[in-house]
């Protein structure tokens, strides 16, 4: 599924005309992302929540030549699933 | 931000619909991955990231109280991988 799919789904469930509803998905994913550069947790209920972690710079190798290289500290978002999310994968996929 | 905030968020800069209206097609939106999810599909979304399951196999799990060791059965659980355009702005 991709970005134009979810745009269909509110066009064809809530009637929502497409350019619309495409411009309304892009928005919600563009407040989320915002919020995430900002430094801020996105917790949305019945879902998961979006969350900024900071790693520390640790030692890698280059898998290939076996090189040992230094990773840099960086920030990641990680994602966490709400329980409810969680079930209704297992409920349906066992 | 929460789930509320969001939709406070989306209706400032729609015209047209009332905060409860978006306050639906929010719930859609996340719907809709979920439900993708569940009957084994993936969500890609460029810039944005991509949602996924990721296969968990079975193991031997303890009950902390008993000490009893208990199968715990294999399972599949969302996954999400942030995409680049996402990565960059996060990291800088």
């Amino acid at each position: 599924m991709r970005k134009a799919d979810i745009a269909n789904l509110l066009y064809e469930r809530h009637g929502i005309p497409k350019r619309e509803a495409t411009a309304i998905v892009e928005l919600i994913l563009d407040e989320i992302k915002d919020s995430l550069a900002a430094g801020e947790e996105v917790k949305i209920a019945g879902f998961g929540n979006f969350t900024v972690r900071d790693k520390t710079e640790r030692k890698g190798r280059n898998p290939k030549t076996g090189e040992e290289i230094g990773i840099t500290p960086r920030k990641v978002v990680t994602f966490r699933a709400s329980p409810v999310f969680k079930q209704s994968v297992l409920a349906s996929r066992g | 931000m929460t789930k509320a905030e969001l939709i406070d968020n989306v209706a400032k800069k729609v015209d047209g619909l009332t905060r409860n209206q978006v306050d639906v097609l929010v719930g859609t939106v996340f719907n809709s991955i979920k439900d993708a999810l569940a009957v084994g599909d993936k969500v890609e979304i460029r810039g944005f990231g991509s949602f996924r399951l990721r296969h968990r196999a079975a193991r031997e799990g303890r009950n902390p109280k008993s000490g009893e060791v208990v199968r715990v059965p294999p399972k599949d659980v969302p996954f999400f991988k942030a995409g680049k355009e996402l990565r960059e702005m996060v990291d800088r």
